[in-house]
């Protein structure tokens, strides 16, 4: 079935005298990270397949700060955060979902503080109503019976509590979820938050993604699950540096979702 | 009057004790206080339970079963045994002996079997603990900055807890002896002393004044050492057994990932990006802190440091992080004694009337490179047994050296201009934010 839905930015459905119910915040590495930018892809197609009314920021989207404030930068966090709440709040926001958890994160407990008060959602929670809402359905999808390790990322797990909301998405997929030896609360970090993403690690005897990744392998997964753009691409660098790229493939929540609908 | 002169001694000692660990918790009390405000009086009820739940019900504890049943003994024998200590207390001031019995009859059975029973679960309990940390050798306990001084203060505790545990039930079997044996009736009648009765056999051909000389010898040593032990705490990571209350009670409520914002800051932002305001009015008016973050002890709050103080070394949140995993210099442990050792060499200074040395928290203590290395996976926080928050402390100083200092790492100030150019951490023009909806095929 072709969709034929365009999706709209809040500006075009502004001059339209428009409202979404809820905006994709998609967060820089989905808006321009080509690994990304397909996760992106995947979960718009999977609100226009299920009649979601969204919108996205277009060009008026910026960092939300986070990476900025986690290298101990208040100044430049508060201005960003500042910004983006003028934006949000002139289009009477209320309702944000995200496929990045440090956006997620930042938006939900960092931003009201400063005047930006909405009901955020990681883009797995926001799949898991749909899903219990019967808008989206899974029928005997591609992912049957495949080994599927699910990697927690922190700023979705131990920052915010949700180990649940991924899973419950995986779990429909009816392929057989395999945990690593350290998940959910103490699950390991793939290496990226805190800004390490933007620079080198310090001394050491090894890589985080690389301990993380031998993790993940131990469960002899065909695919590692990921719900983080930035745990993605250290996940697939780490696969690539242990030569499995061939065998074991790092997937988004949302593209294993949107595969197994075959949209 | 010589029949008093236990009496006094007594009081002697407890109050010369007891005096001088009531100064040393004020000299603590003091220097937390050093710490800049947070307030963490609100949600009183929330609080209550996070204290219930995680201190006095040790869930944290048990989330590594053997180590956590283990403790659970200790903690359970230790609050029990404080109930006999209120006894002895008794009668050390009054010359009776176990007042309590005569009171409490069948009750005082139970209550002598209970703490008999937690007397051997802390021996076997304290014998596990240490054959983990000197035979097993498990990791957590073998880190760089365990060496030295926290190495001994462990083993220090473990073998204070068999000393007092042995004399406790030293001081059994001997009143237990001249209860029965001996039926002098001086020593009342006061149960079964289900583990102490077992100890009999070393009284074999001993006459009675012999044991009351074993019996009193040990009574003494007994709460003498308890009063050398709790002033001991001051010195000792063991304090946790005071603190762990006070510092679940404060502990941050809100989600973990959130990292909060400083208003400070918020004040300068607002003025920045409001067109009407005037710099010079509000500067005049606002009095801004003198430093953004944390360089030294005494930029931290007062939680801050008090996690500090409760932090028992057991090296859960070092054993979960990443970093530390992967060989690198930072250790969340480490974070918190050396939080501990400054405002100690602080507090110290303080006691002499003189001005602190110059020394700071940050680079005398804590290394940049421990600073960077840091994920801030929230990984040691939610280790933490007794909800202390290194990553906050980390955060604070990497604050201090971003903003007051422009000392982060090259790459990380590549990133920032981008985030303030381009609106995003790599420089990508913010107008081609929407490329992948071009791409898009549906």
């Amino acid at each position: 079935m072709a969709l034929t839905t365009n999706i709209p930015t809040m500006s075009e459905l502004a001059a339209q005298g428009k409202q979404p119910e809820v905006l994709f915040w998609l967060g820089c590495a989905g808006s321009f990270d080509e690994r990304a930018k397909k996760i992106t892809k995947a979960f718009a197609k999977l609100l226009i397949k299920a009649e979601v009314s969204f919108a996205v920021l277009g060009p008026e989207e910026s960092c939300t700060g986070d990476p900025a404030k986690r290298a101990g930068n208040e100044f430049l966090f508060q201005m960003q955060a500042m910004t983006n709440i003028e934006v949000l709040n002139g289009y009477e926001v209320k309702k944000i979902v995200t496929a990045c958890p440090h956006c997620f994160n930042t938006l939900k407990n960092e931003y009201p503080g400063l005047g930006g008060n909405y009901e955020v959602l990681h883009h797995t929670q926001f799949l898991k109503d749909l899903l219990n809402e019967g808008k989206l359905k899974v029928e005997g999808g591609s992912f049957k019976g495949k080994r599927i390790t699910f990697h927690d990322p922190c700023y979705l797990g131990r920052a915010n509590n949700e180990y649940e909301a991924p899973r419950a998405v995986l779990s429909k997929l009816e392929s057989e979820l395999i945990e690593m030896k350290s998940c959910k609360a103490k699950g390991l970090c793939c290496g990226a938050g805190g800004a390490q993403m933007f620079k080198d690690a310090e001394p050491g005897d090894k890589e985080v993604n690389i301990e993380r990744t031998e993790q993940a392998l131990e469960t002899k997964p065909d695919i590692i699950a990921a719900g983080c753009p930035f745990c993605n691409t250290m996940m697939t660098d780490g696969v690539k540096n242990k030569e499995q790229e061939g065998k074991i493939a790092v997937m988004d929540i949302a593209e294993l979702l949107e595969q197994a609908q075959d949209l | 009057m010589s029949a008093y002169i236990p009496n006094i001694a007594f009081a002697v000692l407890f109050f010369a004790l007891v005096g001088l660990f009531v100064r040393n918790v004020r000299r603590i009390i003091r220097n937390i206080k050093l710490g800049k405000p947070a307030n963490r009086s609100d949600q009183p009820q929330k609080r209550w339970l996070h204290m219930t739940r995680i201190a006095l019900g040790q869930s944290k504890m048990v989330r590594k079963p053997l180590s956590g049943a283990l403790h659970v003994f200790v903690y359970v024998g230790f609050i029990v045994i404080n109930i006999e200590l209120l006894e002895i207390i008794i009668d050390g001031f009054l010359g009776t002996h176990r007042i309590f019995a005569p009171f409490l009859g069948g009750v005082y059975d139970v209550l002598i079997f209970t703490f008999e029973i937690f007397a051997a679960l802390v021996l076997i309990s304290v014998f596990f603990f240490w054959t983990r940390r000197n035979l097993v050798r498990i990791k957590r306990f073998w880190k760089p900055e365990m060496k030295g001084w926290p190495k001994w203060d462990a083993d220090i505790i473990l073998y204070a807890e068999v000393v007092l545990m042995g004399l406790f039930l030293t001081m059994n079997a001997a009143d237990y002896w001249l209860q029965t044996v001996a039926q002098d009736s001086h020593y009342v009648q006061a149960g079964s002393f289900p583990v102490s009765q077992f100890l009999l056999p070393l009284f074999e051909g001993m006459n009675a004044g012999s044991i009351i000389a074993v019996e009193r010898t040990a009574w003494w040593l007994h709460i003498g050492g308890i009063l050398l032990f709790l002033n001991y705490l001051y010195y000792s990571k063991h304090l946790h057994i005071i603190l762990a209350f006070p510092n679940t009670y404060f502990a941050k409520l809100s989600p973990q990932g959130e990292l909060s914002n400083m208003e400070a800051v918020t004040n300068e932002v607002k003025l920045m990006l409001d067109p009407n305001a005037d710099p010079y009015a509000a500067h005049a008016s606002d009095a801004t802190p003198t430093t953004f973050g944390a360089a030294d002890v005494t930029d931290l709050n007062w939680v801050q440091l008090m996690n500090a103080y409760s932090c028992t070394e057991c090296g859960r949140c070092t054993e979960e992080c990443p970093a530390n995993q992967t060989g690198k210099k930072l250790s969340p442990r480490k974070i918190m004694m050396d939080t501990r050792d400054r405002i100690t060499e602080v507090g110290l200074a303080l006691n002499k009337g003189e001005e602190p040395n110059q020394n700071t928290l940050l680079d005398n203590y804590i290394s940049r490179e421990e600073l960077w290395a840091c994920t801030s996976c929230n990984a040691c926080v939610e280790a933490c047994p007794i909800a202390i928050d290194p990553l906050s402390i980390i955060m604070d100083m990497r604050r201090y050296l971003v903003m007051e200092q422009s000392a982060a790492p090259n790459e990380l100030n590549v990133m920032m201009t981008n985030v303030e150019n381009n609106g995003a951490p790599w420089p990508f023009n913010q107008q081609d934010r929407l490329a992948w909806r071009e791409e898009l095929n549906i």
